[in-house]
């Protein structure tokens, strides 16, 4: 059992924070406020001491698997090391302590950061310019779809599909759709690729775009990647990239040179920033060119010596956050480029190849790998064998954990049965891919011999499997004091 | 410097247990054309360098605890106790990904269960999800649901909602049907008899921001009952330290409310991060963007958390989900929790109360200078527009300020072209009465 919540702790009277004594007059609310505005009690959060804040929040931690402490081999979400320079950085004053309004003069060097950013971010994908806005991944796909419709509109014609293979992230389809699009999904062909028959039979005239994921979600390069832009480009339509898999194109190859118009890159998954539990993330856009004009505002210009902001853009799809986006996020991923540099980065994406297939080739002993080539960063295994005993991908996810290992996604992508979706990073040691390895094939004996274990998984857990179901029926997403529930 | 551990030696033998001469082979997928080698990106560098490239750059800003800053708008400046740094740091809480294993995740999802708790207790709200990316979005995802389920197309959103707000409402909303119209404001409030003739029952939502863009307290329970009758839904945007002394808004009939939860526990970082909070009523629940937990049992009875409601969602429920949100703002939902449970309701009333008085005062001194009286006669909570005279620009005054160390109020007239003569000031608990008179001497020296 979890620990008490927070509320179970606390005791009337009890305070963890002491505000300094007021230095103005004191006023009564009741008397200068109307009277509808002001609340009658306070609301009643806990009370309790920092010492026990600190206790509860610190052993709330230890309940977690974390990159810090566990391999946490997510596909899709390239859960890395997170360097501790970065959150040093973040933390400077001269970063975190910063007002969105304060007068350019006091914050260039924030602007020179992000200027410095944008063009990194270029060179590094090949596109011609950024933005650096958008606060997560999903959120730089709304602005690119935004951009993809605005381009449509400034061509004077309404197109309303966009084409997305069903190998692609929930993430894609729902942009799509809350960008107003509809969404026609393209069949994977036998190799796990983009299938040209298929792209053709359904490039129609109200196609506005592509979306596709490169490498894809089975940590497949699309090899044919310049010929299906061409057939997008001929009729006018755009190809829109998910950079959630770039970390493994580092130094290898460049997003602007395989004919893609519009990508967004995860910052908290390629350039190091901590996923914090959900987040935050951030998602910046890049684009060609011709596709510069329709990009958020504000933008961040140099003028001489001077960085300014530039809230000019006649043709922007306008604004999709406040300010300027996840800033602090932004801080680390600018010292992540910088510390690791041109050799870093190429080195980054070679060693997560090279994990990735030295996995791959290991756990293939155990589990076949349906779409078998060689991989980029990810790879995506079958569990299906294992239903002769019983035994689900979630089964051996669960079993994993006790083994010490968080599990990889399982069941995506949907085109692979009891799929295990496993990205090493390069971060990780030979040492521990090994034992992952092994702790695998176990698992996989397990499931012949001892099949309930595997099933019962976990057991060495502080819960066991939790019922999902009642979860949902009887949601419960709140805590309310025992009293209060009586009456209700 | 890089944080790839395996040695040369290392990768040598991997590559030969995968079979591959060398690197280049497993790249057999990527086109040569497409290979490229060397990015025109600078050399890495060691830690101390990184620092002191950074550090200098950070040398170039003047951070608001150098300077005095009278800057809200939207981005507010509060104390932030260490044991929210010093906790919300470790590694447990900053490296993990969103907690799909519930079982490996007990300490993030019953975090987030807490911080739903707590931010529907603070805004007197049934249900809260585990967080939006900010205020912003949040009123752009409010927008989206109020169409939904109204199956209506018009929005209303009043001029005083914050300009980002409306921007991201705009571009949130361009390319589908619904149609956004702006309700005027009067004496620095929304206008209600403008709202009243706007009304009608093809209005999907109302949207009044509280207190609003200008500082001034709205009439919401009046708003909540206009927008009602004719059957649309009412969202409040708030700002969560004033829910200490002002009224929530459950209290006034919100069917949705949001806000920006930066200031509680999370440095401005020049405006981002944010932390969107989102709330809305049981009716609504299933209708809610993002992720929630949930408390349930496991197989032994006992009491544990998991994510819940997840067909909502766009990874399982794809182009038909509720919103496209994945990554969220958990981290700063985290300290969100810890900050209000140090703070306790004692401390938060006291520090809004606080933030009152400091408004209160700094107002009444700032209009002593010959030049400078209140914009508009309105109630406010720590926030407040004043007037120059029409011979005093608000840029230059600003611009003689900063010389000073002062960041002054806002000027109003780039978002507002018929305030030219409108600045927006903000007092928190960070500005103490010394700070405020010097600024006041500083402004009568300068006209």
């Amino acid at each position: 059992m979890a620990d008490p919540l927070i509320f179970e702790r606390s005791v009337p009277g009890r305070r963890g924070y002491l505000l300094p004594p007021s230095d103005v007059p004191a006023s009564n609310p009741s008397e200068v406020l109307p009277a509808e505005a002001v609340r009658p009690s306070a609301p009643p959060l806990p009370e309790v001491a920092e010492f026990d804040v600190v206790r509860h929040y610190t052993r709330l931690s230890q309940l977690n698997f974390s990159v810090d402490t566990h391999f946490y081999p997510l596909g899709s979400c390239t859960m890395k090391y997170n360097p501790k320079l970065n959150e040093r950085i973040a933390a400077l004053p001269g970063f975190a302590w910063l007002h969105p309004f304060q007068p350019e003069s006091q914050v260039q060097g924030v602007l020179e950061l992000l200027y410095e950013l944008e063009q990194l971010l270029c060179a590094i994908t090949g596109m011609a310019a950024f933005t650096l806005q958008p606060a997560a991944g999903a959120q730089g796909e709304l602005t690119g779809l935004k951009i993809i419709a605005a381009y449509q509109r400034k061509k004077r014609r309404t197109r309303s599909t966009i084409l997305i293979p069903d190998s692609a992230h929930g993430t894609n389809p729902a942009s799509a759709a809350l960008s107003g699009f509809t969404v026609v999904q393209l069949k994977s062909g036998p190799d796990g690729l983009i299938d040209l028959a298929e792209l053709k039979a359904k490039l129609t005239k109200d196609v506005a775009a592509l979306m596709l994921t490169n490498p894809n979600t089975l940590g497949l390069f699309e090899r044919d990647i310049k010929t299906i832009a061409a057939l997008l480009h001929e009729r006018d339509a755009l190809v829109y990239m998910d950079g959630a898999n770039m970390n493994a194109l580092l130094g290898i190859a460049q997003p602007g040179q395989m004919g893609v118009d519009l990508l967004q890159l995860n910052l908290h998954k390629t350039f190091s920033t901590p996923h914090g539990g959900g987040g935050p993330g951030a998602g910046p856009v890049g684009v060609t060119k011709a596709l510069e004009e329709f990009l958020p505002v504000p933008r961040v210009r140099k003028a001489g010596k001077r960085f300014t902001w530039d809230e000019r853009g006649r043709s922007s799809v306008g604004r999709v956050h406040g300010f300027y986006g996840n800033v602090g996020v932004l801080v680390r991923a600018y010292t992540y480029i910088r510390t690791l540099g041109r050799d870093g980065l190429r080195r980054a994406s070679e060693v997560a190849i090279i994990n990735a297939n030295y996995l791959k080739a290991k756990v293939q002993e155990t589990f076949p790998v349906p779409f078998d080539h060689r991989c980029m960063h990810e790879f995506v295994a079958s569990l299906k064998s294992l239903k002769a005993s019983g035994v689900t991908a979630m089964d051996v996810a669960k079993r994993l954990l006790d083994y010490g290992f968080y599990a990889p996604t399982v069941y995506f992508p949907l085109i692979v049965d009891e799929a295990l979706m496993i990205e090493p990073t390069e971060t990780e040691s030979k040492e521990t891919l090994d034992r992952f390895a092994q702790a695998l094939a176990s698992i996989a004996q397990e499931a012949k011999t001892t099949p309930e274990v595997v099933r019962r998984a976990p057991q060495r857990m502080v819960v066991d499997r939790l019922d999902e179901v009642k979860a949902a029926r009887e949601p419960n997403l709140r805590w309310v004091p025992a009293r209060e529930a009586v009456h209700a | 410097m890089d944080y790839a551990p395996n040695t040369t030696a290392q990768l040598q033998e991997m590559l030969q247990a995968i079979g591959a001469g060398s690197f280049d082979e497993l790249l057999q997928q990527v086109p040569r054309e497409l290979q490229r080698r060397d990015l025109d990106v600078p050399d890495g560098l060691a830690e101390a360098q990184v620092i002191s490239l950074c550090e200098a750059l950070a040398g170039r800003n003047r951070p608001l605890t150098e300077v005095v800053s009278f800057l809200g708008a939207g981005a507010y400046a509060h104390l932030i106790p260490t044991v929210v740094d010093a906790v919300a740091a470790r590694g447990e809480w900053l490296t993990p990904y969103t907690p799909y294993q519930a079982e490996a995740s007990q300490g993030t999802l019953q975090a987030i269960y807490e911080f739903q708790t707590m931010v529907c207790e603070l805004l007197q709200m049934d249900v809260a999800n585990a967080s939006l990316y900010d205020g912003a979005s949040g009123v752009g995802e409010a927008a989206v649901l109020s169409l939904r389920a109204t199956e209506r197309g018009r929005i209303l959103v009043s001029e005083a909602v914050h300009p980002h707000a409306r921007q991201t409402l705009a571009t949130y909303l361009r390319g589908s049907q619904a149609t956004v119209q702006e309700i005027p404001a009067v004496n620095g409030v929304t206008d209600l008899d403008a709202l009243g003739k706007a009304l009608g029952d093809d209005v999907a939502c109302l949207i009044l921001q509280q207190p609003n863009v200008f500082g001034c307290l709205e009439p919401m329970a009046q708003a909540g009952q206009l927008v009602h009758r004719t059957g649309g839904l009412f969202i409040a945007s708030v700002y969560p330290v004033s829910l200490g002394v002002l009224t929530p808004p459950g209290a006034y009939g919100a069917d949705i409310a949001v806000a920006e939860g930066r200031c509680l526990g999370s440095p401005p970082a020049y405006g981002g991060p944010g932390l969107g909070l989102f709330t809305t009523t049981t009716a609504l629940l299933r209708r809610i963007p993002g992720r929630l937990a949930g408390c349930t049992v496991d197989q032994a009875g006992r009491r544990g958390f998991t994510l819940t409601l997840q067909t909502r969602e766009q990874h399982i429920r794809r182009e038909r989900a509720t919103s496209n949100i994945c990554t969220n703002e958990g981290w700063l939902a985290l300290r969100a929790t810890i900050f209000l449970t140090l703070l306790g309701p004692q401390g938060l009333r006291e520090l809004a109360a606080l933030n009152l008085d400091k408004a209160r005062y700094a107002k009444a001194r700032l209009c002593e200078v010959p030049w400078i009286q209140p914009l508009f006669d309105q109630p406010c909570f720590n926030e407040f527009t004043l007037r120059y005279d029409p011979a005093v620009k608000v840029e230059a005054v600003n611009r003689k300020l900063a010389a000073a160390g002062i960041a002054g109020g806002l000027a109003l007239g780039d978002w507002y072209p018929t305030l030219p003569q409108g600045s927006l000031w903000c007092t928190t608990e960070r500005l103490s009465r010394e700070a405020i008179d010097r600024t006041v001497e500083t402004l009568r020296r300068i006209a």
